[in-house]
């Protein structure tokens, strides 16, 4: 509190003292110039685009948006979507704090290799991605005789349009917990050690505790991508209808039938997501910024 | 306490029989129940040596300063009794017995980070509660336990508070209070004043110095400030790249450097490569004479009439004048070597330039790499004249 107190006093008493310094100097026009340019930016990357999809989306009004978000294809679609997300951050989740944990409390042989590794599907193109999965698992694999065998098919499938989104959104939880960790060091942790704690209750009543916010702007993150995954899940899926088409693919079915309502109608609900998981994220933002500033302490 | 290892066996055998007494006059036996002991400790952090054949013992109840400079492996040695850092070799034992590969929780060791380390997202009374609520004690009992330390440590009315909202010094005693909750037979305390301004610091260290007493839990506490060591503790060890110096007490320590290190560490010193330049220390022998000298081994006087023993004195030119709050710094030129002494405010001030008397009264000599006390010889023959 204080401290903000003093930047804002700061900060007035410094821009009370500019104008007197340069009543209109180049610094204002360049100001100015600048906000124009991000603002038109904004506009025609994003605004103009949300204001497209939703004019496209009811052009026939709202019976036909309402008619294509209830056909049963898009139900499915939207379901498997929510399927796929809601596995895939469950389990990120886990493997993000792990490995954000084994990456920042721990020195072992090998931990650089394994951040890269971490990063690697932020590195490799989706549909690469996608491609793997079907050699590891499709018709040239060396296991897909023992998956015929019991009758487990995970290409072309739901189990591979779930593997598929947990590879490409692997990285965001770690990559967000990374630096909070390593910024927290691991006294506190050690602190808890020779207290006699155990690692559960350490995890569990310190490091939980510290990282919650952090873990939960990554969880958002983690949502928001898997939920929009195509590339990965469109090469694995295999494209059947009622069965293994997300949303993003049922968009592109419809759209390359020329359906651009139906297309522009379900596309609605991605960004309607969108949107609410970005008030989310600020809410988040803002939670995590206002607790810092509570905790200055007052002088 | 008694140290071990190269170079300091003789004096480990004295430390040993001086500690042995202040536990009550016990014998030799008795002395050697060490509450902590660290024999032939080796650590290395890849190729880097931090500990280097580390050997010494802490009786029950004493209060140790563990002093070096930055990087002389003080926290390394602090971490391997905790159990936060595994030794690559060597023994460490508590109470008698060997803990290398006990678990830092099952040692019995409270540790005062020096950073805190403060569960940021507790509060104080959940903060010093947490290791006693980690044992699984009762409710009634860590409340009551909570209570009892934050009234020792001044802060019962702050209880709910969370660290971000306490000052640095009342941090550091949340620190200390969750640290002695658990009871532990020994509390390690790692720069305890580190990240406190100065007068804080000297307020907090004589009430450090008090509690730990009154509590009579065997201590040690690292720090790199010298005053800070001789003010606080009972006895200090002194690090230097990963190797112990020398132990014993400040006085000691002070009056008795074993090595060139410990001379040069502890007090303001100066070297003279050739101490027999100056009047009173004529040659005995031997070609070198490297020598220590320090501000407290000199009387610096305007005049004759300043200095008890004119004669005895060599002349110098002042250099620099500092005021340093409690007297003035000055650096004197004499015999082409600048010395460091200490004037009172009470005298005429000394100016740079101003022509001065300086007798040196003794001097600090390595020969052999013994440390020796040299007093002045002329001093001595002026006064029989007299
Ligand atoms: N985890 C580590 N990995 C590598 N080197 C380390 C590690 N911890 C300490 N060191 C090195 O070991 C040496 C001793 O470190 P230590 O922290 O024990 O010094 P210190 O005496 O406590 O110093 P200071 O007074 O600065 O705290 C230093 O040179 C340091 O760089
Ligand atoms: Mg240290």
């Amino acid at each position: 509190m204080a401290t903000s107190i003093m930047q804002n006093r700061m900060f007035s008493s410094d821009s009370r003292a500019k104008p007197e310094l340069a009543p209109v100097s180049a610094e204002t026009l360049v100001k100015w110039l600048l906000i124009f340019l991000s603002a038109a930016f904004l506009v025609v990357m994003l605004i103009l685009p949300l204001i497209l999809v939703g004019a496209e989306a009811l052009s026939k009004g709202w019976e036909a948006y309402v008619a294509a978000l209830a056909e049963p294809f898009a139900q499915k679609a939207l379901l498997l979507t929510v399927e796929a997300t809601v596995i895939a951050v469950l389990l990120n989740t886990v493997f993000g704090v792990a490995s954000a944990w084994l990456l920042t409390k721990f020195d072992f042989r090998g931990k650089a290799v394994l951040g890269s590794l971490i990063d690697l599907p932020f590195a490799i193109s989706p549909v690469v991605a996608g491609l793997f999965f079907i050699m590891l698992f499709g018709r040239m694999s060396p296991f897909y005789p023992t998956l015929q065998a019991y009758h487990a098919a995970v290409v072309f499938a739901v189990p591979g349009i779930i593997l598929a989104t947990v590879f490409v959104t692997f990285p965001f939880i770690t990559r967000e917990l990374v630096p909070v960790m390593e910024a927290q060091g691991r006294s506190e942790e050690e602190a808890a050690a020779t207290m006699g704690a155990g690692g559960w209750t350490i995890f569990r009543y310190v490091t939980l505790p510290n990282i919650k916010w952090g873990l939960i702007y990554g969880i958002i993150l983690c949502t928001a991508r898997a939920m929009g995954e195509f590339g990965a899940v469109s090469v694995v899926s295999g494209h059947i209808r009622g069965k293994t088409n997300t949303l993003p693919l049922h968009i592109e079915i419809l759209y390359n039938e020329y359906n651009f309502t139906a297309a522009f109608a379900v596309a609605s609900i991605l960004v309607f997501i969108a949107i609410l998981i970005l008030v989310l994220r600020n809410m988040v933002e803002w939670r995590t910024q206002n607790r810092r500033i509570q905790r200055q302490r007052p002088h | 306490m008694s140290v071990g290892g190269r170079k300091i066996d003789a004096s480990g055998a004295s430390a040993r029989t001086r500690t042995s007494m202040s536990v009550g006059g016990q014998k030799e036996v008795a002395s050697m129940a060490y509450e902590v002991e660290l024999k032939n400790i080796n650590k290395h952090y890849g190729d880097f040596k931090a500990s280097d054949q580390v050997n010494f013992g802490v009786e029950r109840g004493r209060l140790i300063g563990l002093l070096g400079p930055s990087g002389s492996g003080k926290t390394t040695i602090l971490r391997m009794i905790a159990g936060l850092e595994t030794p690559d070799s060597g023994d460490i034992l508590i109470a008698g017995e060997r803990v290398n590969e006990l678990a830092p929780g099952k040692r019995g060791i409270g540790f005062v980070f020096q950073n805190y380390a403060l569960f940021r997202h507790m509060t104080v009374r959940e903060n010093i509660g947490f290791g006693l609520k980690v044992q699984k004690e009762s409710k009634s009992r860590i409340r009551e336990r909570v209570d009892e330390l934050t009234r020792l440590i001044g802060l019962d009315k702050f209880a709910d508070r969370y660290p971000m909202q306490l000052s640095g010094g009342q941090r550091q005693r949340v620190a200390f209070a969750r640290a002695l909750a658990p009871s532990p037979r020994l509390l390690l305390l790692d720069e305890p004043f580190a990240a406190i301004d100065a007068k804080v610091r000297k307020e907090l260290r004589g009430w450090l110095r008090e509690t730990i007493h009154k509590l009579g839990i065997t201590s040690i506490f690292v720090t790199h400030d010298q005053d800070e060591a001789v003010e606080v503790a009972d006895d200090i060890i002194i690090t230097n790249r990963g190797r112990v110096e020398q132990a014993g007490t400040p006085l000691e320590i002070y009056r008795k450097p074993h090595t060139p290190f410990v001379a040069d560490f502890i007090g303001e010193s100066v070297h003279v490569p050739d101490y027999t330049v100056f009047k009173g220390f004529s040659a005995r022998g031997g070609s070198e004479h490297p020598g220590i000298i320090r501000p407290e081994f000199i009387e610096i006087g305007l005049d004759d009439r300043e200095i008890a023993m004119p004669l005895a004195a060599e002349h110098g030119i002042v250099r620099a004048a500092y005021f340093r709050g409690s007297n003035v710094g000055i650096d004197v030129e004499v015999k082409g070597q600048i010395l460091k002494a200490a004037r009172s405010l009470e005298k005429v001030p000394l100016q740079e330039g101003d022509e001065a008397l300086v007798l040196i009264h003794r001097i600090l000599s390595f020969e052999g790499g013994q440390a020796k006390t040299i007093a002045n010889q002329s001093k001595r023959k002026e006064s029989v004249v007299i």
